[in-house]
This record gives C-alpha cells, sequence and structure tokens, in this order.
C-alpha cells in the first residue's frame, strides 16, 4: 500500500530532495511551499504522514504541527519536524506542539528514510 | 546513485532558488530602510537567510551556510527586538547578500569570492550584537547536524558480540497525541534481535476512570542483540524524553566463563535489581521455604505479570546461554586433565631426544642425518607450542569463581562490595591457574576485610557507599600481570612500620621507604589486623601467598596510598612445564638460568675488586653491579678461565650478577622435579637433560642470591 506523505518547506531545493528521495522510496508526495498551503492540502486526499520545516512565512511549522494534532482527522498522524535548530528549545517547542520527531539539516537522503521508516511502519 | 540525482537535482533547484531569495532579500531591505519597525519584513529577511543557510548546508555549501548563519544570527535578535533597525544594519546586509551571491557564484564555477570582505562583514556584524551571550544559543546549532538529531545513522550495523538487554520502557500517557505510536517502537525492537516483550497493565484505570487516548500500559523487554546499546537508544530517540527508559546489560558472552554454565539469576535476584521487589522483602519471602514467586504475589509484595515478566527473562537468558553454548561445544571436545599432562611430559621428553639427536647429527656431520634432524625439530618445536596451548585456559574460570566469594564475604561483613573484572580471557597454563586460587582467594578476602571499609564509613569520606574490587588480567611478554585493587581504606605505612617494630621484625632507627615497608607485609608472621575476623587472619598470612606465587616463579608487588586503597599485582609466567633458559657453564658443570630473570651477559674482565669478602662489585657501562661467584658458592674445583661472564639478573628490582666460565646459549628446557631428597635445596627449582644426556641443573635465582647474601 503507498503512503502519502505531506512536506513543508518554504524551501523548494529542500522540498525537491525530500519529495525525489520520498518518491524513489515508493511513497506518494505532495509539497506545501507553506503551512497554510499543507493545511489546505490536508483537507484533500488522505494523508499519513507530514514532514515540516519550521521557518516558514504565513503559517511557521509549529503553527503547523498546532493545528494539524487539534484537528479530529489528523490528530494522531507523525509528524517530522525539519530544523537547522539542533538545540533543545526550538526542539523542545515542537515536540510540545505534538511533533513526533525531528530531523536536523542537513541531512542524508538515507537518513531521512530511516527516520521516516520508524514513525511510518 | 539515487541519492546522488537527488542531490544534483536539489543542487540546480537551490542556485535558482537562492537567486530568488538574494532578489526578494534585496527588495525587503531597501523597504526596511523605509519602514524599520515593519515585523513582517524582518521576518521575510530572516527566513531567506534561514533558508540560504539550511539549504546551502543540505547540498554542502558550507561556507555559504556558515556565513548566511552570522547575519542570520543578527536578524533573528532584530526580530526578537534586541537589535534596532538602523541604516548601518541594512548597509551591512546588503553587503552581506552581495558576498553571498559571489560566493554562490564562485561555487558554480565562477571567480572566487573575496574571503577578507567576508571577514570585514561578519566582523562588523558581530560588532552589532549585544555584549555577554550573544546567540550563543544559535550557535551551537551551527551548520553541521552532527549531534543527535540525525538518529539511526550506522544503526542496523553490528558492533560486536551478542549481549543481552533488560529493557523496561514507559511510554508518558499522552504519547499517542504525538504522533508516535509504542507498537511501532516495539516492533523496530525486535527487529534488533531475539526479543520478548511482556506488557506490564497495572497502571489500568477501572474502565470508568479510562481515558481511551491515553497509554496506561508499560512494557519489559528481554532482548538479544548484536547491534549494541546505541541501537537500542535508537529505537526509543524521539520519546525518550519523554517516557521512562531503563536499558540494563544482563548477559555477555564472557559473562559465563565456564562453558557448563547456562544458569541465569535467581527469579528473587531478578526482581530485585529491577527493584520491583525490595530487597527485605525478599529475604523475609524466602525465610517460608515455598516457591518464592507464590509467596511474593500472595503477599502482595509484587504483582503476577512482574513475576511473569521476569521468569520470562530467565528463560530468555538460559536459551540464548545454551544456545552459545551448543554453538561453542559443536567445536570442542572434554578431555581428562590427566592425559593432557601425559601428553605434556611426553612432548618434554621428545624435546630431550631431539636435542640429543641434533648433537649426534651435528657431530656425525651427516647431511642426510643432519637435514632429518632439523625435519623433527621443527616439528618438535610445532608439537610443543601446540601442546602447551591446549593446556593454555582463560583466566575468566577463576575470576566468576570469586563472584560468590565476593557476595558472600560482603554479606558477613556488612560492607556492599562489587567485583569487576577484565581479561577475563586472557590465557593462563592450567596448573598455574589451579595454583592461583588460594592466594587469589587470600588477597580478595584482604581486600574485602581489610581494605574496603563499611558503607557508612565510605559515605562519610566521600566515596560512594559500595566500594569496588577489581580483578584484571593482561599478558606482558612472557609473564601474565594479575591485579587485585580496591578503592578501600589503603595501608597505613605508619601503622605497618609500628607493627613491624612492635613484632621485632625492623629496628625502630631504620629509615625505609614506603614500599620496602610494605614488603614487610610479606614477612612470615606478619598480621595488622586489629581483630582476628572470620573472614580473614587465621594464620593464613601474605608471607604464605608470597611462597605460593614464588613457587610459581612468580612474583608479587603490592602498592597502596592511603585512603585510596590497594593494589597488589601477581606476575606470572605463562606455563611451568618448558621454560626459556639460558644455559651456562662452570668448570664441568652446567646450570640453567631462567631466562625471565635475566637482563644481560657481559665479559667480566676486571678483578681488581675480586680480592675479598663473599659480594664483590663490577663496573658495568659505569653501573656498580654487585655479583656473585657461582664457582666458589657450589664449590666447584679447577682452574678459573681467564675471561669469565657475568650473567646480570634483576631479583626484586636489584641487579645482581652471577659469574659462570662461559655462556652457552638459550635453550628451550623442560623442567623435571627433583624428587623429595632434594626439597631442602632453596637454590634448585629442578633439573633437566641435555643433548648429551647430561643433567644440568635449573637455578632458583631469588633464593639463590638471598641465600648466597645471607649465608
Amino acid at each position: 500500500m503507498d503512503k502519502t506523505i505531506l512536506t513543508a518547506d518554504d524551501s523548494a531545493s529542500v522540498r525537491q530532495m525530500v519529495a525525489f528521495t520520498l518518491k524513489g522510496a515508493g511513497y506518494q508526495v505532495i509539497e506545501a511551499s507553506d503551512g497554510e498551503d499543507a493545511l489546505s492540502k490536508l483537507d484533500g486526499s488522505p494523508v499519513h504522514m507530514v514532514i515540516t520545516d519550521l521557518n516558514m512565512p504565513k503559517l511557521d511549522g509549529i503553527g503547523l504541527i498546532k493545528r494539524v494534532r487539534s484537528s479530529t482527522k489528523y490528530r494522531f498522524i507523525p509528524i517530522i519536524m525539519l530544523t537547522t535548530e539542533s538545540q533543545a528549545s526550538k526542539k523542545q517547542e515542537g515536540r510540545k506542539a505534538g511533533a513526533t520527531g525531528w530531523i536536523v539539516k542537513p541531512f542524508k537522503p538515507d537518513q531521512l528514510l530511516a527516520v521516516v521508516k520508524k514513525v511510518l511502519r | 546513485m539515487e541519492e546522488d540525482q537527488g542531490l544534483e537535482r536539489g543542487k540546480s533547484v537551490f542556485f535558482e532558488e537562492a537567486g530568488e531569495l538574494l532578489a526578494e532579500l534585496e527588495d525587503a531591505l531597501l523597504e526596511l530602510e523605509d519602514a524599520p519597525d515593519d515585523q513582517e519584513l524582518i521576518g521575510s529577511v530572516f527566513r531567506a537567510m534561514h533558508t540560504i543557510k539550511g539549504s546551502g548546508a543540505m547540498f554542502g555549501f558550507d561556507e555559504v551556510s556558515s556565513f548566511t548563519h552570522e547575519v542570520e544570527t543578527v536578524f533573528d535578535l532584530v526580530r526578537a527586538g534586541a537589535i534596532p533597525v538602523t541604516k548601518n544594519l541594512i548597509d551591512l546586509t546588503l553587503a552581506a547578500r552581495d558576498q553571498i551571491m559571489a560566493m554562490l557564484d564562485a561555487s558554480r564555477g565562477g571567480e572566487p569570492a573575496d574571503d577578507e570582505r567576508a571577514e570585514e562583514i561578519t566582523g562588523a556584524l558581530r560588532m552589532l550584537l549585544p555584549r555577554g551571550g550573544v546567540g550563543d544559543e544559535a550557535d551551537t546549532g551551527r551548520v553541521a547536524g552532527a549531534d543527535k538529531g540525525a538518529p539511526l545513522s550506522g544503526a542496523g550495523e553490528d558492533v560486536g558480540e551478542e549481549s543481552s538487554y533488560r529493557i523496561r520502557f514507559r511510554p508518558e500517557p499522552e504519547i499517542f497525541s504525538t504522533g508516535s505510536n509504542p507498537l511501532h517502537l516495539l516492533n523496530e525492537l525486535s527487529e534488533l534481535g531475539e526479543c520478548r516483550i511482556i506488557a506490564q497493565t497495572d497502571a489500568l484505570p477501572t474502565i470508568h476512570e479510562i481515558d481511551p487516548e491515553a497509554c496506561y500500559i508499560y512494557w519489559d523487554i528481554v532482548l538479544t542483540t548484536s547491534k549494541g546499546i546505541n541501537a537500542i537508544r535508537d529505537v526509543f530517540i524521539f520519546v525518550e524524553d519523554t517516557s521512562e527508559l531503563h536499558i540494563e546489560v544482563i548477559d555477555k558472552p564472557d559473562a559465563t566463563d565456564d562453558e557448563t554454565e547456562t544458569e541465569y539469576k535467581r527469579l528473587g535476584e531478578i526482581l530485585v535489581e529491577r527493584g520491583d521487589v525490595k530487597p527485605k522483602d525478599l529475604e523475609r519471602a524466602l525465610e517460608s521455604q515455598k516457591r518464592i514467586g507464590e509467596v511474593l504475589v500472595e503477599q502482595e509484595l509484587v504483582n503476577p505479570a512482574k513475576i511473569r515478566s521476569a521468569l520470562e527473562e530467565q528463560r530468555h537468558v538460559r536459551t540464548v546461554r545454551k544456545k552459545r553454548k551448543a554453538k561453542e561445544t559443536l567445536s570442542s571436545i572434554r578431555v581428562a586433565s590427566p592425559k593432557l599432562d601425559q601428553l605434556v611430559n611426553l612432548v618434554g621428553e621428545l624435546v630431550t631426544v631431539q636435542a640429543r639427536l641434533s648433537q649426534v647429527a651435528v657431530s656425525r656431520n651427516d647431511p642426510q642425518l643432519i637435514f632429518l634432524d632439523e625435519e623433527v625439530e621443527r616439528l618438535t618445536s610445532e608439537l610443543r607450542g601446540n601442546t602447551m596451548s591446549i593446556r593454555m585456559l582463560p583466566i575468566g574460570t577463576t575470576f566468576s569463581k570469586f563472584r560468590r566469594l565476593v557476595r558472600d564475604l560482603a554479606r558477613d561483613l556488612a560492607k556492599e562490595v562489587t567485583m569487576t573484572t577484565e581479561g577475563a580471557e586472557t590465557e593462563l597454563d592450567k596448573t598455574v591457574i589451579e595454583k592461583l586460587n588460594d592466594p587469589l582467594v587470600h588477597l580478595i578476602r584482604n581486600s574485602i576485610d581489610h581494605g574496603i571499609e563499611p558503607p557508612d564509613v565510605r559515605e562519610a569520606a566521600g566515596k560512594p557507599r559500595e566500594g569496588t574490587v577489581h580483578l584484571s588480567a593482561v599478558h606482558s611478554g612472557a609473564h601474565v600481570l594479575i591485579r587485585i585493587s580496591d578503592d578501600g581504606a589503603g595501608i597505613d605505612p605508619e601503622v605497618i612500620r609500628a607493627k613491624a617494630v612492635e613484632k621485632g621484625l625492623i629496628s625502630p632507627d631504620i629509615e625505609m621507604s614506603d614500599k620496602e615497608i610494605f614488603s614487610v607485609l610479606f614477612a612470615p608472621g606478619f598480621s595488622t589486623a586489629r581483630t582476628v575476623s572470620n573472614v580473614s587472619g587465621r594464620g593464613v598470612g601474605m608471607d604464605v601467598v608470597k611462597t605460593n606465587v614464588e613457587s610459581l616463579r612468580g612474583s608479587i608487588d603490592l602498592t597502596s596510598e592511603k585512603g585510596k586503597g590497594t593494589t597488589v599485582t601477581l606476575k606470572l609466567p605463562l606455563t611451568l612445564a618448558i621454560i626459556e633458559g639460558l644455559l651456562a657453564r662452570i668448570g664441568d658443570e652446567h646450570y640453567v638460568l631462567p631466562l625471565s630473570t635475566v637482563e644481560e651477559c657481559v665479559e667480566l674482565v676486571s678483578r681488581e675488586s675480586d680480592g675479598s669478602g663473599r659480594r664483590r662489585l663490577a663496573n658495568i657501562r659505569g653501573e656498580i653491579i654487585p655479583y656473585i661467584h657461582l664457582r666458589e658458592q657450589f664449590h666447584i674445583g679447577g682452574e678459573r678461565p681467564d675471561i669469565e661472564q657475568i650473567v646480570v639478573t634483576r631479583v626484586d628490582g636489584d641487579r645482581i650478577g652471577l659469574v659462570v666460565d662461559e655462556v652457552i646459549g638459550e635453550q628451550q628446557t623442560v623442567i623435571k622435579t627433583m624428587g623429595k631428597l632434594c626439597n631442602g635445596l632453596k637454590e634448585i627449582s629442578g633439573a633437566t637433560i641435555l643433548g648429551d644426556g647430561t643433567v644440568a641443573l635449573i637455578l632458583d635465582v631469588p633464593n639463590m642470591i638471598h641465600s648466597a647474601m645471607t649465608g
């Protein structure tokens, strides 16, 4: 069964790499350029997991996580945050908002896949 | 391949994207000049920098990334209101933007960027930062993602031998609300190796109180894996902050040194280790003589699931050990040790005969015979090596026996002691290991009885309540060093000294170093314990230990620091049956000196100091070394040759020479015991048969020197 992953990032290059890596591993990928875009795309076809950047225009990653967690449809899906800030405070904030895990940028494709596989078995 | 493609595509998109971002950045900065308080503009400048930094690092443009990081740090503070938007700031940021552009062009094969300019800009930007603790936090998270935020790197690789782990994983009740699924984690864990999982449900509330979205269950897991503890931690990386997670190693391959041992800890022990039952409750329950699990459940000291879980652990480890044992026994057979001893004796005979054969072959000067002799010599030496290696056993067997001793002693003396071991795989001759048992028992008893203090005393001295006795074994040339160290009270040299004076072993006015004082401990009839306890001080003193060790041709050394602990080091030969010897001649007699005691051989030319007394002094390269004339010592008649040889030996740290007529050379020496009649001869430790069939005596160098000095 193909699972669908939504990736939200304002950087097209990162999105491109995430999407390419995930598609290569057999996942369906939906791309969103910011938090609001992500929310509207979540309303469409079912999504099994969200990978989101933290710093985005309009609605940032923390805001997106909070909104997803308060929805009835997606409150239990895995959400992974992409962050350049590896320090505890940002990670903690994301965790509090309900993120499942994190990946610190820069990361390698196999690291991304390992994390995806971990939370989306 | 796919990954590379992904990266390549990403790179080209990155250049495009960065170009766009930099263009937007320029616009935003110019607008910001007119509206310095516009938070949205400040935010977009920050985000642009942030994206360039993050994506740059992703695609390997580390310079761009670290440079951008500096600008981002400043704008993070602008965003927080800590730095005002000034013209200077905008000028600098614009300059930085141009610099980033130049750097990007450079990495696309354009003109190299001006590094000095970059330094200037970063320097000026840093001036803007408030003093003290500037963006410290941001700094730690620099471009590299080398912290544990990149999980699972390298997971899945074997990191050594299989070990078993006991894991208790208790997620926070809200775990589901973060999108984590504990079952995923348990599945992932079970992929690491053989795994038993027991769910603990005692925290489940009644159905009226239950929150269907909370997790009340926790898990006991026993896992056997070769992937190492970090792989286990990686499984829980996203939840370990919010969960209760205990991981302990409960079984390693070297935990059962004795191949026959597949038994594991008792149920009660496991429960206490897990903290599920208090030691006191266990003791009380044990008194009732019934099955311990039933008693504990009956008395409501623990719930049945905990018992089940501990039993599961017991079963798991037993199975793992049995499998391991089956693997080991597949390739080994058991042989009665007398057979081995016989084999060694026969090899010894063979070595002797071979030496004679060599001599005959050489004297006949028959090429065919010499050829045959060389073949036989090669085979003999291989056979000897092989036979000796069969007799070698890892010392771990002995070490593991002491666990029980330590445990029982500690209990009897109301002390808390753990034993740690190191080098259990170190191999020693079977006979040495057997004879080592008593001295080691004695030394461990000493450590626990006299060394380790009672828990309260230790606590008062700022030490952990639990004392440690550490046993280690390491190879050192043809010897094995065995150390018994403790972190106890140590030995006070003054106390020893006073006692020795009291016992008349030393005179009160003599100056002695600590090392010399400690050597008094090994004198016959010395015991410092104020009271004779149940454990040690039963008349077997350190002198007996010393004698035992020396009978193995070993030596003993003690160091101690008051308040810190004591270390006793035993130096033992690898094997007893055959030694490397140095063959020497005096008149018509041959003697063998164990090569392990020999340091060098030199000619004795000058006889200036030869005149009088038993002790003479030789000047060897400026060092004055006392020497003993073996010819005199053994009352051998005849003429002394013009040039004699000094064999310099080292005994207890002193260099002493032994004068012989001629040093013949090194020789593999099969030791023969000399029978009861010669038991009183301390200077001779045995005899060996030489190639021509004559007998050579093997000198016990330390005793020889001792009797020459005192006799």
